[in-house]
């Protein structure tokens, strides 16, 4: 299972006068955790919801499982978590995947499984309002893997969870994968970038490199992804 | 570059999603204690204040200005409530979450219509009960009558909420559009002048703002025992619903900028 899960053709993006997206080329793969990675501003959570299908784009194609990204059929294929936890305060764990399984149309068994996955049995009954940022996000990633989809895109899903179950996140997103899936994780922390199976790295809305984080480190001779990152930088700028 | 599917409508309506929405926002209600005192206890305050005013006072005025203040309380009441809520969804991310699902638009905007209906049918069967049974309310036309109506009128105001939360950024915008939307209707609905006699322009307008069939379905309720016209009145406010709903329906969008 390597076919290309999401495939974006000269994609540009304008927001109030502004191109956040510049002609960008990329795919992602299923059966792969991809990693997106930049500083902030660059670029990355329009290109999530360009392939989540909520951006509205001003030229270019972006295709996922072959149909255009937001078409009707692929409601139901696709998991997102963005940035802010997209869920209930007022309602409990439990309450608010009870109703998103609903909408997706998913057996009630899928809560507890999911809650279990993202580590929050202990808190399944209390009111989301009363959770810390690090159990809220986890609330919003729970809510994107009821549908099992096949395309899990994750906005900086680690922020603000300690080491040990930002660990067990990634562990989860490669079980996933091996599964099958394509997960597209975004981070604009480079130490997360070794966990990923491939790196697309941007800047200003271009895509600077797309390889392994190996090859990455290979091709610029560096130790670790943020210095590879500044080498990319600085090679680009001599060059223009 | 607007792609093809974002053209397509919603599908067939689905009672499973409906029901999901109406019950969430049901519960979410049931959690929040002190929106849920004022929603119930507020309209029935202040019909006893109206009622307090005019104590003592010769002739009839809480049973001239009862029906229509029955008619007007839950719709502006319904309005604010579901004006704030819905932009509450649309900032905090799950409207955008919903519609990446397979929601339909006009499954969600229904679920919420029917949620804040059975709150608005709660709401005005207090205060109208209040009113015929504790505070001496005359009425010729029946209590029961009464309360369709002021259901309807709840409806309305939930419908309008729904829709103008659609121009809103904020909740500051929200509460704003109050004063824009609601009093305009209340000077013309027929309270302070009767209609017929407002200058011919402000009467034609009058005859288009859907309060003013809220209020003569109220005062027609109070003063006959007639029920042609009422329903009349009723099918009017209903198109108004609905019409509401739709335009609400065609601000949900699946894509933004």
């Amino acid at each position: 299972m390597m076919n290309n899960a999401v495939s974006v053709r000269s994609l540009r993006v304008a927001r109030g006068g502004n191109e956040v997206l510049r002609d960008l080329d990329v795919f992602v793969k299923s059966g792969q955790v991809t990693g997106l990675l930049g500083p902030s501003g660059c670029g990355k959570t329009t290109l999530m919801r360009a392939i989540v299908g909520v951006q509205r784009i001003t030229g270019g194609d972006v295709e996922v499982f072959g149909s255009p990204a937001g078409s009707a059929s692929l409601r139901d294929r696709i998991g997102y978590v963005t940035q802010q936890p997209s869920v209930y305060d007022d309602l409990t764990v439990t309450e608010n995947l009870r109703f998103f399984a609903r909408i997706l149309g998913v057996a009630p068994g899928r809560v507890d499984e999911c809650v279990d996955l993202v580590k929050l049995g202990d808190n399944r009954a209390s009111i989301v309002s009363r959770l810390s940022g690090g159990q809220r996000s986890r609330v919003s990633l729970a809510v994107a893997l009821l549908g099992e989809p096949a395309l899990l895109v994750l906005d900086e899903p680690t922020v603000g969870l300690d080491p040990v179950l930002r660990v067990e996140l990634w562990e989860t997103f490669h079980r996933l994968a091996d599964a099958g899936a394509g997960v597209l994780v975004s981070s604009h922390v480079m130490d997360e970038a070794s966990r990923c199976d491939r790196l697309l790295l941007m800047r200003e809305g271009r895509l600077i490199a797309d390889d392994t984080p190996e090859g990455l480190l290979a091709s610029t001779s560096t130790e670790d992804i943020e210095q590879a990152f500044l080498s990319i930088v600085r090679h680009e700028e001599a060059a223009a | 570059m607007k792609s093809p599917h974002d053209m397509s409508t919603t599908s067939a309506l689905s009672v499973r999603s409906t029901g999901a929405v109406t019950t969430r926002v049901l519960t979410q209600l049931r959690r929040d204690h002190r929106t849920l005192a004022m929603l119930l206890v507020l309209p029935c305050a202040l019909m006893t204040l109206l009622w307090w005013m005019f104590d003592g006072l010769p002739g009839n005025g809480f049973s001239s200005l009862g029906p229509a203040l029955l008619a007007l309380i839950p719709f502006i009441i319904m309005f604010l409530v579901t004006s704030v809520t819905t932009l509450r969804e649309r900032t905090s991310g799950t409207l955008e979450r919903l519609l990446a699902m397979p929601m339909g638009k006009l499954d969600f905007l229904l679920g919420y219509a029917i949620a804040f209906g059975v709150v608005a049918a709660v709401q005005s069967a207090l205060a109208v009960g209040l009113c015929v049974w504790v505070l001496d309310l005359t009425i010729i036309g029946s209590t029961w009558m009464l309360m369709v109506v002021a259901v309807v009128d709840a409806v309305l105001g939930t419908a309008m909420g729904l829709f103008v939360s659609a121009f809103a950024r904020t909740e500051f915008q929200a509460v704003q559009f109050m004063p824009a939307v609601v009093i305009p209707q209340l000077l013309l609905c027929g309270l302070f002048v009767p209609r017929d006699q407002l200058p011919r322009t402000l009467e034609v307008i009058s005859d288009v703002l859907p309060l003013s069939y809220a209020v003569d379905a109220m005062q027609k309720v109070a003063s006959s025992t007639e029920t042609g016209e009422v329903w009349g009145d009723i099918a009017i406010i209903s198109a108004y619903v609905v019409a509401a709903l739709a335009l609400g329906a065609l601000t949900l969008r699946r894509q933004s900028a």
